[in-house]
């Protein structure tokens, strides 16, 4: 029963999404701007050889910039829809409505990850040679789930904001930046070191670049896999006590 | 005269003002000075990563590309939320001149935009170790007026096409993440295919750009001044064709009585 309400959901929220011309520029355009951008500079600073390395970072921004507007801004639509109280009200847990919405929104980064590959293959010749094609294909899957999951903690938490679209807005490139995704954490001061090791992003990339140049992901993909629990963990913590005061103060539905 | 001064300067700000329907003015400077700010820090290391060019290159760059989001963002929502809030009809109702309305609501975001450009450069300076040539700051201020004045006018552009158009955000920011590939923001204009490169030079910011980098390394006004007239003229160009686009859309959606339908 779980299960079937997760699938529906995941499977109804990624057809919504993709409907959207807002998340079609994020998860599409915008990471194929920015690989574009990524390959470019690369080539005239003679680091050709990093090509992939930004092809893949560049979806993985794809990723992350989905999730934070889908996940962060999630239970306001559903308010300004007009759905929340619906949701909340319905005999499943609300968490069990909203993770599918959430994990759906990260599912959205196969296209950035697709999109910036295709891309960097067809106009910059990209080789996709990849060292292990089978950690990859678990990798990515992984990564998405925990963001997903890393989504949830925001969707419950950023709803205590009243502006969460125009707070994601300033989480953008911090996260692209603190996760490694196109600048190596080495080139970073120290003390972002700490903050990246909390981020599940660092380690869906790392795992991700692993599997396609060379090197084993396992590590990586457990430390994803860890990282989606605890934030499921804290989301479905943060979402019970948000419910809880929505219900008791008779606020759900006001913006 | 008076009328259209008074229509220019209150309408103005009484349409930036109404920004903040739904937007809390903390999180409007959070949104325009952080998201900005971390902009510059990830362009500088990602250019310290490639190795292509150095921080200035980036920092000039980015310092000035980022006033476009006042410019368009702010210049798109100034005009096609008239039509979004249903505020239109009553506006074009009255007799007001059609010229100072349309420019007057350009004013807060070009102020809007220096403050935002001038907070990248003095981050910059303070995080970054940026430091333009000795007496260039006056010149710079020159620079970033005239760039973010023409990034103001392709806002105008958009916005009036968002008086016809469904979803004109979707254009907004397509037209600010390609500003970031084609103008000279983070490339330089020579490493670009020559058809990008084209396209660079048909929008604002890649002359003001080119002429910000060439005063922050010493060069005088005189010396930069036929970059920064191109980018003036670019700008006016803009502007007079989202004019056009405002009075031909005006006119047909009273023909039409269309002015608010989607």
């Amino acid at each position: 029963m779980t299960l079937r309400l997760f699938l529906i959901g995941w499977l109804f929220h990624l057809k919504n999404l993709t409907n959207s011309m807002f998340f079609v520029l994020v998860s599409v355009l915008q990471p194929v701007i920015f690989a574009s951008i990524a390959f470019f500079m690369f080539e005239s600073g003679s680091r050709t050889g990093t090509l992939l390395y930004a092809a893949l970072g560049a979806g993985l921004m794809g990723i992350w910039s989905a999730t934070l507007f889908g996940s962060g801004g999630a239970i306001q639509w559903q308010r300004w829809q007009g759905t929340l109280e619906l949701l909340v009200g319905a005999p499943p847990p609300f968490l069990a409505t909203l993770l599918p919405l959430t994990i759906a929104t990260s599912t959205l980064g196969i296209y950035s990850v697709v999109g910036t590959l295709f891309w960097g293959r067809i106009f910059f010749g990209v080789p996709l040679d990849f060292a292990h094609p089978l950690q990859l294909a678990l990798a990515i899957p992984l990564t998405i789930v925990s963001l997903g999951a890393l989504g949830l903690l925001l969707a419950s938490t950023f709803v205590l904001y009243r502006n969460a679209n125009a707070f994601a807005n300033l989480l953008e490139y911090p996260v692209w930046l603190a996760t490694g995704l196109l600048v190596p954490l080495t080139l970073l001061p120290g003390w972002v070191g700490p903050i990246s090791w909390a981020l599940s992003p660092t380690w869906g990339m790392t795992a991700i670049r692993e599997a396609a140049l060379g090197g084993s992901a396992w590590l990586e993909l457990a430390m994803c896999v860890g990282l989606g629990l605890v934030y499921l963990v804290l989301g479905s913590v943060a979402l019970r006590n948000f419910e809880r005061l929505a219900r008791s103060r008779a606020t759900l539905a006001l913006t | 005269m008076t009328a259209a001064v008074r229509v220019f300067v209150v309408g103005g700000a009484i349409s930036y003002r109404a920004l903040f329907n739904w937007i809390s003015p903390g999180m409007y400077v959070t949104t325009m000075l952080g998201s900005p700010l971390f902009q510059i820090l990830f362009f500088v290391y990602l250019g310290r990563f490639a190795g292509s060019q150095d921080d200035s290159f980036f920092i000039v760059g980015n310092a000035i590309q980022i006033a476009a989001m006042s410019g368009i963002y702010g210049m798109t929502m100034g005009i096609a939320n008239e039509r979004q809030y249903g505020t239109l009809q009553p506006l074009l109702a009255t007799p007001a001149n059609r010229l100072a309305i349309f420019s007057g609501r350009a004013l807060p975001f070009v102020v809007n935009g220096l403050v935002v450009s001038a907070f990248g450069f003095a981050m910059s300076w303070v995080l970054l170790d940026f430091r333009p040539a000795e007496g260039s700051i006056p010149r710079l201020v020159v620079a970033v007026v005239v760039t973010t004045c023409s990034c103001v006018a392709l806002g105008m552009l958009i916005g009036s096409l968002g008086l016809r158009a469904r979803d004109v955000f979707f254009g907004a920011n397509l037209v600010y993440f390609l500003m970031l590939l084609v103008c000279g923001v983070n490339i330089a204009n020579d490493d670009l295919p020559s058809w990008l490169a084209a396209i660079g030079r048909c929008l604002p910011l890649t002359h003001g750009i080119e002429a910000a980098r060439g005063i922050a390394n010493g060069d005088s006004l005189g010396e930069v001044s036929g970059l920064l007239w191109t980018e003036a003229l670019v700008g006016l160009a803009y502007a007079t064709v989202a004019y056009g686009l405002f009075r031909f859309f005006e006119a047909e959606g009273r023909r039409r009585a269309s002015l608010e339908t989607f």
